[in-house]
């Protein structure tokens, strides 16, 4: 009784929240036929949209790849002063707002600071462009890879990466040879996590961007102004564009976790 | 290859690991650094093979200095207790590892691998992965991998450690039997004095981070430099405030020349030897309770005396058999 009871609860709660909403997304990005989703989808801002997201994804994920393994490493496999601020820096990201970030990125590298107004001399804009977009974002992922690959790395300990180098592997190839292959999973799971973190990030790069339509517009951002433009079905068909991407990426994560997460 | 140690000092933060430890290996040796866990034991094969650094002193390999040798130059072989096999590899890839980072050719490598396979009677499993296999496959896998290299030490810390009794019995007369073959200059790091004085030819006691007494096993076991080694290799007892060996307690039924009445209190046979715990009459123990010795005899021995708890015999150590400490601990 009591199973079946929570079971209840717990199924109108997820319908409430996600199954219906999600749900009528679809229904209203679809209830003319396929036809003019595809229009919708096929104009220049949106797939220029498109195209921005995908640069930032790209090169939000790659860089949150490398600092995630080598941070696993470090905070894993050796001591140092300073440790355990740098262990509670990583998660910083999952309680700050994703506005706040974008608004000390403006505050760091804006045109009206010293910082950005260097870096503009020298030909680099980092706010209202591509570089700063991809700042927001791997801020945003910091904490994804780090924390699925820490503890694989904690349980299968240095032994074997010391096997290695009695054997006369040095550093990379001790990393490339034994190392890499030990986290392989959970790294993917890592980084799957950060990719659909990262196509999903509006608050952060809503104020990075300046949201500037067929510049520095992402499809969450494309999705917010065509909604307010009245042109709700391309909002909701590059919204369920969004949904189906996440879900196939988590879906994904669920087959690459069990093997080296729930063993 | 000989090994030296001379005047190596390690501490971890408060504790001292290894305290001005000198040590000389033979070379062609099988030496047993043995002693109570904390001792220092893998600590000082970690030194050796360059896996920790010593605070202070000198460590030689084939007559060079090899403290600034990095791990991967020192050439070495290690083999760890929980066998640090590389999991997603299969066994003849785990064992062709460190030809594979030196650049072999091919051929050479699995040549070289099938001949180690064979050596350690895995040349069935070589497609298998290490999950595959039992606990002292997994580990003569890993040998094989520490000898592929050629190594100028095989280093092997507590290798039969992780293993149930009977695979950890039939290991070690099999290491003998390989150390026979392949002659490599060999340390093993044990805390069973019986594993040490059955395998090694040469044994390094060492506790707190002190090297106690070095020698053979039978000049261990009967010229111990104190009562730590005493008590720490083969079995003792006290007698008179002093240590003994219970099989050198010699029994009588009347008063003989030195020794002391004692009462029977258990006799308990275990096979061919019988234990008999014994009360010497009226002197206190260390505890103030009764003094409490045990003495090993044979089946025979106890049969001729017909003992049975309650029986009083007379006992001393045999004259013969002076088993004592140079020096007292």
């Amino acid at each position: 009784m009591v199973k079946n009871s929570l079971r209840v609860v717990v199924l109108a709660y997820l319908a409430m929240l996600l199954v219906i909403p999600v749900s009528i997304v679809v229904y209203h990005a679809f209830n003319a036929g396929i036809g003019p989703v595809i229009d919708a989808l096929t104009t220049p801002a949106a797939l220029h949209a498109f195209q921005i997201t995908a640069v930032v994804t790209f090169y939000a994920v790659l860089a949150n790849t490398v600092f995630g393994v080598v941070t696993a490493l470090l905070l894993v496999r050796y001591r140092f002063p300073g440790k355990r601020i740098l262990n509670a820096l990583i998660d910083l990201p999952l309680a700050v707002s994703p506005v706040i970030v974008g608004l000390a990125l403006v505050l760091v590298y804006g045109r009206t600071t010293g910082t950005g107004r260097a870096l503009a001399d020298v030909g680099i804009n980092i706010i209202f462009s591509i570089p700063g977009m991809v700042i927001a974002t791997v801020f945003v992922c910091i904490p994804l890879v780090v924390r699925a690959v820490a503890p694989v790395l904690e349980e299968i300990g240095d032994e074997q990466e010391q096997a290695a180098a009695t054997l006369g592997a040095g550093g990379w190839q001790t990393f490339r040879r034994i190392t890499l292959p030990a986290i392989r999973g959970a790294l993917a799971y890592g980084v799957v996590l950060a990719l659909a973190r990262s196509l999903g990030e509006y608050g952060a790069i809503a104020v990075v961007s300046g949201r500037l339509v067929g510049r520095t517009q992402t499809v969450t951002l494309f999705v917010q102004e065509r909604y307010q433009n009245f042109d709700q079905r391309a909002a909701y068909a590059s919204a369920v564009v969004l949904v189906v991407t996440a879900i196939v990426a988590l879906l994904i994560s669920r087959a690459l976790r069990p093997k080296e997460l729930v063993r | 290859m000989s090994i030296k140690v001379n005047r190596v000092n390690k501490t971890f933060g408060e504790f001292v690991a290894l305290d001005d430890v000198t040590v000389d290996i033979p070379a062609g040796s099988l030496t047993a650094l043995l002693g109570p866990s904390g001792g220092g034991k893998s600590t000082l094969l970690r030194v050796i093979a360059g896996l920790e650094k010593p605070d202070s002193g000198l460590v030689e390999i084939e007559g060079r200095e090899a403290n600034h040798l990095p791990v991967q130059e020192r050439g070495v072989g290690f083999v760890f207790q929980h066998y640090a096999a590389f999991k997603h590899l299969t066994v003849a890839r785990n064992v062709a590892f460190g030809l594979e980072i030196r650049k072999r050719p091919k051929a050479e490598i699995k040549k070289r691998v099938a001949e180690l396979l064979e050596l350690v009677h895995l040349e069935n499993f070589a497609h298998r992965y290490p999950s595959q296999l039992s606990g002292g496959q997994r580990q003569r896998m890993a040998l094989a991998r520490a000898l592929a290299v050629e190594p100028a030490v095989l280093l092997l810390d507590e290798p039969f450690g992780a293993l149930d009794a009977q695979v950890r019995k039939e290991l070690r007369i099999w290491l003998r039997k390989l150390h026979e073959e392949v002659h490599v200059t060999t340390v093993f790091v044990t805390h069973d004095q019986e594993e040490a004085m059955e395998v090694a030819d040469s044994i390094v006691v060492m506790a707190n981070g002190k090297v106690e007494q070095i020698g053979s096993p039978d000049d261990l076991y009967d010229k111990p430099a104190n009562d730590f080694v005493m008590s720490f290799l083969g079995p003792v007892t006290k007698l008179g405030g002093q240590l003994v060996r219970p099989h050198d307690l010699e029994l009588f039924t009347v008063p003989e020349q030195d020794t002391v009445a004692a009462t029977v209190e258990r006799v308990t046979r275990l096979g061919f030897e019988v234990r008999v715990d014994l009360n010497v009459n009226g002197r206190a123990g260390p505890e103030g309770g009764p003094d409490e010795v045990w003495a090993q005899v044979t089946r025979g021995t106890a049969e001729q005396f017909a003992l049975e708890p309650g029986k009083t015999v007379h006992i001393r150590r045999a004259p013969d058999r002076l088993v004592q400490p140079a020096r007292s601990a």
